[in-house]
């Protein structure tokens, strides 16, 4: 499967603690120390703490539990015309000093290769004195899952097969800035996924959940729901490709709004060439339905809480290196049915002459009803309900046209109830701003595991959507 | 041949070795093996001729593998010293023993001739990593400069990505294979915005990531003049094609297209991990199950697809996998019939072969070696030298699919859809103008029969991607796939601007 990139870099496990390998706070002031020459420094430096389960036909494959860190320094130097950035990255352990000497003088040579920034702009003071900047890396252990492992071997010992993957990570990180900022965040991530399989492998069912700490998560509940799912496979039916009235539950959603959210670039929409783009401008202010939807991203969203200030290694769209430290915030994307925001580095806002407005490492979508999937089915009298979607792609950028199939499990709901498991999966092509638009009921938000993209966002909460011609290009023969 | 570099040889790696190995044996290891890994990567970005990150990085560790009582165990670490390879080997025995009750199956491999001494280096010039920096942005720059100069484009985007590989492998049969290997990513996309129709469109260079080193953006292995000068002309033609009319379309695909439908497709469907269930929960599975091994027809009598390791200047290219196994070529699909699949010294022994083709990888130190991609390539035709331009005289209503874009396939590598570059009208066997809007969608084995013609050797050439995804956690491969032009009859073409209305 080839990817479409994400922020997850190569990270080296450490192990048990070493007498020689250097504290995190003391890499972030030798390395500053060592860049004092320069126009500016900003040290990154990344500790994980990783408990992983994975099991295939309902027995454990790899399990384990990694430490790993990453140390990034981005030099700024002044050059001809400006000042220019340049990051360096290492898993290496730091024992030694003179290997920050050497960090720096790399990241400096980095910089002075890469010519002035566009992006350049002072690094922001600090605002407060981080009081648990002392404290060392969280770390997670495999008792994290102790429920989980209570759980699954009664799951194991049923009639079907199971497959699944769960994790649990705890990222430390510590930001250190030659402009004084000194910053430390512990982020906790963690998701669960069972994919279930009747004995004969003729139906596929998947359940998943996101988490910090396992603690919400309900194995046996999960394992039921798709058991559930696997009996609706009592009756099966083919049906034709065509446009279905479609019930696409949370995780589906998320998956399409994640894409959205990924969209969401200021500088490609002021320069014309993104869905978002009109042809005056930006589509900020444009209404896409008369719900009173709102998708937002809040580093104070109860359970999914994110760095409350930007670590950037390096700049990209929307992001600048020159912004660590600056404080993230909640940012509403679409407000009440209507787009509201998208995303700009400082140094963009300055150049399209509008507020930077930082990216947000969770996604909520509200303002529907109190209807659970459940009411929805019993309100449908012909329609398609969806378990999860999968490999999902741009097709066309200027539409944000996204193709993708429908994965373990369709169903098809007739006269209020689910009558029949749909013997194969449909490619779709549909645009997540057509979702939007077009949608006619709008459920009760809850915490959802984004599927497709989960590798690089769990962090979701979304309600079920009823979308009433949702394009089912064509039939996958695949199960 | 070039050396390896003097900074990996100078860690001290047999005595790593030694104090792993001895110390898994001693604990009760029938196998265990060592690896020590070197990845050094930068990544440089341009827009619009200015640079927006030029980024380096280093991962560096070893990794302990054993095999105790018939289950694997696994640990990894980044200090490199004999004292903590052997913790690491305790480590990883201990893995062993923790998870052997609730291990199912009892591992048995496939043996390997021992391998002792050898090295291995890739095939390329100039290692990107002696190049400043600097002279890289400036080509890159100067690059985006002339595409910015044309009419029609407003925005270019260069993207550069390098990789140097190092792997020393080590096992208690007596295996020791110091490898290096180098690739190397360059692209640049152009962006014409039509303010007042309120579109846009783009288009990328052709040129495929490569196991080549910085010769490659300097006149070996690409011609970038000629591509850079044709670009804003196709272009401007794009912006101003008429859209595609959707339904069963012949199709002659160049190798610039068709190495991605390869890819997911064949090369995806032919792993064997896949096929029996190992990634049923993630990357999927496949309906090229083993006991359709030698019965299974993939595609028309002549198609022929090929696994191999040792293609130069592929990206799965490399001496001994992480088994330590030399690498090989072998047949996927013969005649049109599913004969094969990639392998690793587990999965060899599973199909009766005494052997393994040499498949296993992990992408860094700290991860496990799984069954990863080998190239896997479509053989032209060997009778005749059949050109791109013949195939194209073959069609009388048809579109000539150019360079990859969009991509997407089913979890069983059945239903698939792709766009690309560029889309060429066929009328009469010629090509009559440049084409938007178009997708082409197949179920595999439909795609594949209905192939009627491949080019012959002059027509080859090899894509690929740097960027594979497989497994939980997570690994990245980076893996060519050569083909001809081929010709496809009948396949179901979309018009994506009405797929979304």
């Amino acid at each position: 499967m080839i990817g479409v990139g994400g922020p997850r870099a190569f990270r080296a496990e450490r192990g048990e603690d070493t007498v020689s390998v250097m504290r995190p706070q003391e890499i972030v002031e030798r390395t500053l120390a060592a860049a004092a020459k320069l126009a500016g420094c900003v040290v990154l430096v990344r500790e994980s703490s990783e408990a992983n389960l994975r099991w295939a036909n309902s027995t454990m494959t790899t399990n384990g539990l990694a430490t790993s860190a990453s140390v990034t320094v981005v030099a700024l130097v002044d050059v001809e015309g400006g000042t220019a950035a340049g990051t360096v990255s290492t898993s290496a352990a730091i024992t030694d000093p003179a290997q920050l000497q050497e960090l720096v003088a790399a990241a400096e040579q980095a910089a002075r290769g890469a010519g002035p920034a566009e992006d350049a702009m002072p690094l922001v003071e600090p605002e407060c004195d981080d009081p648990t900047w002392d404290e060392p890396g969280a770390a997670t252990t495999i008792g994290v899952f102790e429920k989980l492992a209570a759980g699954l071997p009664d799951a194991f010992a049923g009639p079907h097969r199971h497959y699944g993957f769960a994790t649990h990570e705890l990222m430390t990180v510590w930001l250190g800035t030659s402009a004084g900022v000194r910053r430390r965040w512990v982020q906790p991530t963690g998701s669960i996924e069972l994919n279930v399989k009747k004995a004969d492998l003729s139906s596929s069912a998947w359940t998943g959940a996101s988490t910090a700490d396992f603690s919400d998560v309900d194995v046996t509940a999960l394992a039921a729901d798709a058991a559930r799912r696997l009996e609706w496979g009592a009756r099966k039916v083919q049906l034709p490709a065509g446009r279905y009235e479609t019930l696409l539950p949370p995780s589906s959603v998320a998956d399409l709004m994640v894409y959205l959210a990924w969209s969401m670039g200021g500088r490609s929409a002021q320069e014309g060439h993104s869905a978002l783009a009109g042809p005056n401008g930006p589509r900020v202010g444009e209404r896409l339905t008369e719900l009173p939807l709102t998708l937002y991203s809040d580093p104070a969203a109860p359970g999914m809480e994110y760095e409350p200030f930007l670590t950037v290694g390096r700049s990209g769209e929307g992001v600048s290196v020159f912004d660590n430290g600056c404080p993230t915030r909640r940012v509403d994307w679409i407000s009440g049915g209507t787009i509201a925001a998208l995303q700009y580095s400082r140094a963009e806002a300055a150049k399209f002459g509008t507020e930077f407005t930082p990216g947000g490492e969770n996604l909520l979508f509200v303002g529907g009803s109190s209807a659970s999937i459940e009411d929805m089915v019993a309100r449908t009298e012909r329609g398609l309900l969806l378990t999860c979607l999968w490999y999902i792609r741009p097709v066309d950028p200027t539409t944000l046209l996204l193709t993708g199939l429908t994965r373990d499990g369709v169903y098809l709901v007739e006269n209020g109830e689910v009558t029949a498991e749909v013997e194969h999966n449909f490619r779709f092509n549909y645009s997540p701003l057509d979702v939007l638009r077009r949608t006619t009921e709008v459920g009760a938000t809850q915490r959802t595991l984004p599927r497709e993209w989960k590798d690089w966002f769990t962090r979701a909460a979304m309600p079920p959507v009823r979308v009433p011609e949702f394009n089912m290009s064509s039939v996958s023969l695949g199960r | 041949m070039r050396d390896i570099d003097a900074e990996f040889t100078a860690l001290p790696l047999s005595a790593l070795a030694d104090a792993a190995l001895d110390r898994a044996r001693r604990l009760g290891a029938q196998h265990a093996d060592l690896r020590v890994e070197r990845l050094v990567g930068q990544s440089i970005n341009l827009r619009d001729g200015a640079v927006t990150g030029v980024s380096d990085s280093i991962t560096l560790g070893l990794a302990v593998r054993v095999i105790v009582d018939g289950v694997w165990g696994f640990a990894s670490h980044v200090e490199l010293t004999p004292q903590r390879a052997a913790a690491v080997a305790e480590q990883a025995v201990s893995v062993a023993r923790t998870l052997a009750p609730m291990a199912g199956e009892r591992v048995e491999r496939a043996d390997e001739p021992v391998h002792a001494g050898v090295r291995w280096v890739s095939d390329y010039d100039v290692d990107p990593f002696t190049v400043p920096a600097g002279d890289k942005v400036a080509l890159l720059a100067e690059w985006s400069q002339r595409l910015l100069a044309a009419d029609g484009v407003d925005h270019v985007s260069a993207d550069l990505a390098q990789v140097k590989e190092n792997k020393f492998y080590a096992d208690l049969a007596g295996s020791s294979i110091t490898q290096q290997r180098v690739r190397i990513a360059p692209g640049l996309t152009a962006t014409a915005v039509d303010r007042a129709a309120g579109g846009f469109e783009t288009m990328r260079t052709l040129a495929p990531p490569t196991g080549r080193g910085w010769e490659y953006l300097t006149g070996t292995g690409w011609d970038w003049d000629a591509e850079l000068a044709e670009i804003p002309d196709l272009l401007r033609e794009k912006l101003k094609a008429p859209s595609v009319t959707a339904g069963p379309t012949d199709l002659v695909i160049d190798p610039t297209n068709l190495w991605l439908t390869i890819h997911e497709s064949i090369g995806h469907a032919t792993e064997y991990d896949r096929a029996i269930g190992y990634e049923a929960a993630y990357a999927g599975t496949s309906f090229a199950t083993p006991d359709k091994l030698g019965t299974l027809q993939y595609g028309a009598p002549f198609m022929h697809v090929t696994g191999d390791r040792t293609e130069p200047h592929g990206l799965a290219t490399i001496g001994y996998d992480d088994d330590g196994v030399q690498t090989t070529r072998w047949d996927l699909i013969k005649d049109g019939v599913l004969v094969g699949y990639q392998l690793d010294r587990t999965f060899a022994p599973r199909l009766g072969l005494e052997r393994s083709n040499g498949c296993a990888f992990a992408d860094s130190p700290h991860h496990v070696p799984i069954q990863r991609m080998a190239n896997v390539s479509l053989q032209p035709d060997p009778d005749r030298d059949t050109s791109t331009e013949e195939l194209i005289a073959g069609v009388e209503d048809g579109i000539y699919i150019v360079g990859d874009k969009s991509w997407s396939i089913d979890m069983q590598r059945y239903n698939f859809q792709f766009t690309g570059q560029r889309f060429y009208k066929i009328e009469n066997g010629k090509l009559a103008g440049q084409l938007r809007d178009v997708a082409y969608q197949a179920t595999t084995t439909d795609f594949w029969g209905a192939m009627d013609a491949v080019g012959g050797p002059s027509t080859w050439r090899l894509g690929g991607a740097m960027n594979c995804g497989k497994a939980q956690p997570g690994q990245i491969a980076a893996v060519s796939h050569g083909c001809p032009s081929a010709r496809f009859r009948g396949i179901n073409v979309l018009n994506t601007q009405e797929e979304g209305q």
